[in-house]
């Protein structure tokens, strides 16, 4: 008998396969009526496939969720875990991308024509992280330049701090 | 700013009477925007989602577009007033029946719309009549600067923007026309356009989106990847799949007009007797002759004056509008359709009658060639 394919959603038998190319990459799902109802690819409307239908590659790293460890990973700013995502295709908060970077590396793979972002950088952001950076940098040298009592030096790391800080001033004014 | 008067207020997305380029009605750019600080909507407190939309608010009140500005919180509006404003594409069925902190911003001409706790903290939705995905990308872009200007949005030098959806990461940007094909798909020709553009990462919904049906020939038509390519890239492509689908159009226009134009014609002058003495209309069916109207003015068979009432009443003939106009909570389907013809009737009272002798439909010379009606 030959063998049945299953629902990937719920493993009922599956009556409907649904095949996507994208980026020269074939992707099959099977589902059974339900669920590609549910999903709405019953409709001509429905040209994509969900997000949570995508297989993960057979080349792909394991997770840290593997089963033998036992362990399943949580992201620490909003407790979201790999179970979470696969239920409702979506992240908790901003830093499940750090959390979960390697299940997501494969799945941006065959989901976007890159992995990279080449596009629009939040120029205000950019700049705000340079300037965070560089008071940091001169904070940590002012402490150490106090702690050897190099006191002229500590001097002009002040005058340098308040300048930087004045030219942010200025920077947000201007924006 | 209440609802009522966002309801009164004319707007100029129906202006498409003088397009070079009718096949393509309307043209949207929406970016996905998240806080750096704030756990996604899905995840947030109710607590937290009023904390997003405040500092949303005020960042948004601040800009000169959105002053005056509609600020509505989904849960005061009503189901009916909710409908509506899907129906004019302000804002999404997912944020319609989005939980406490859910907001809308939409701007006194109603071309920007900002949907706040949504999928996302923010998706900020930019409209324009006609095919302007340049002009409408400068604007968006500028508008989501001055955003970003105040509020620190959730961003890795690698991923780009960071989503809700790791579908949206990158630029988070879906930009989309709404296109009547109306020989498409008399021709039988939309399934194959649907297949070829697929191809190439750009997705076909209907009118309102996923799960939408395409009644009244009006597809939308979008990038599917956000990741990979800048957005100029992604406008790039996606323009020029719109141009190839609009010259497909065209020539199916021509194959109708060279082989069957009596059938064509037959259709049309029906789909206008139709519209002028029907009394009773469903939504599908006023969509379906309206469509066929519109077909009849960009081949010269009515002037190019009735586009714009067209236009507005394929919004007008949803069932939301109708309920509204009706001045009732509820009214049964029977009299909606009754009400639907009522309208169309006098709609079409003074259209000026069909002259068939069609004329030949040149392509835009260049997309965004059509001039700015904003």
């Amino acid at each position: 008998m030959a063998n049945q394919l299953k629902c990937v959603s719920c493993g009922k038998p599956a009556t409907v396969h649904f095949t996507q190319i994208l980026n020269n990459k074939v992707h099959k799902v099977d589902l059974c009526e339900a669920c590609a109802q549910e999903k709405g690819l019953t409709t001509l409307a429905g040209f994509e496939l969900p997000l949570d239908l995508f297989p993960p590659k057979a080349t792909s790293e394991p997770t840290a969720a593997a089963p033998e460890s036992g362990l399943t990973l949580r992201c620490e700013k909003c407790g979201f875990t790999e179970a979470d995502f696969k239920k409702t295709g979506r992240f908790g908060c901003p830093h499940c991308y750090e959390t979960f970077k390697q299940m997501l590396g494969p799945m941006l793979d065959g989901m976007h024509k890159g992995t990279a972002h080449t596009g629009k950088v939040p120029r205000h952001a950019a700049a705000r992280k340079e300037y965070h950076d560089r008071l940091s940098q001169l904070e940590l040298t002012l402490a150490s330049a106090i702690k050897d009592e190099r006191y002229e030096d500590a001097a002009r790391y002040r005058d340098e701090i308040a300048q930087v800080k004045q030219t942010y001033g200025k920077q947000e004014a201007a924006s | 700013m209440t609802f009522g008067s966002l309801i009164a207020t004319p707007s100029d997305l129906t202006d498409t009477a003088s397009s070079k380029c009718a096949i393509v009605m309307m043209t949207r750019i929406r970016l996905a925007r998240n806080l750096a600080s704030h756990r996604f909507p899905g995840r947030a407190s109710p607590d937290e989602r009023a904390e997003i939309r405040a500092a949303c608010q005020q960042t948004i009140n601040n800009l000169p577009l959105m002053q005056p500005a509609y600020d509505l919180a989904i849960s005061d509006l009503t189901e009916l007033q909710k409908q509506i404003l899907v129906e004019r594409h302000l804002i999404s069925r997912e944020l319609s029946a989005s939980p406490d902190g859910a907001a809308a911003m939409i701007s006194n001409d109603h071309t920007c719309s900002v949907m706040i706790n949504e999928e996302d903290h923010l998706r900020i939705q930019f409209l324009r009549a006609g095919f302007q995905l340049k002009k409408t990308w400068a604007a968006i872009n500028a508008f989501d600067t001055a955003i970003e200007d105040t509020l620190e949005y959730a961003f890795s030098p690698t991923l780009g923007y960071l989503t809700a959806c790791p579908t949206n990461v990158g630029t988070g940007l879906r930009a989309s026309a709404m296109m009547h094909l109306p020989a498409l798909v008399i021709g039988g020709h939309m399934e194959k356009v649907v297949r070829a553009v697929n191809q190439l990462g750009i997705v076909v919904r209907g009118q309102f989106g996923e799960g939408s049906d395409a009644s009244g020939s009006i597809f939308q038509i979008s990038n599917q990847t956000t990741l990979g390519e800048s957005e100029e890239q992604i406008i790039k492509r996606l323009s020029a799949v719109l141009s190839s689908i609009v010259e497909h159009e065209l020539n199916a226009r021509a194959r109708l007009i060279e082989n069957d134009s009596s059938k064509l014609f037959d259709k049309i002058g029906r789909a206008y007797g139709i519209l002028q003495n029907a009394h009773l209309l469903t939504s599908s069916e006023a969509m379906n002759l309206l469509s066929l109207v519109r077909l009849g003015i960009d081949l010269g068979i009515f002037p190019d004056s009735g586009r714009p009432l067209v236009d507005r009443l394929f919004i007008e003939s949803q069932p939301g509008h109708i309920q509204n106009n009706a001045g009732q909570a509820q009214i049964e389907p029977a009299l909606r359709d009754t009400l639907r013809a009522a309208q169309t009737r006098a709609a079409f009272a003074d259209f000026a009658p069909p002259n068939f002798i069609p004329a030949i439909e040149e392509p835009p010379s260049e997309p965004d060639a059509a001039p700015s009606q904003n």
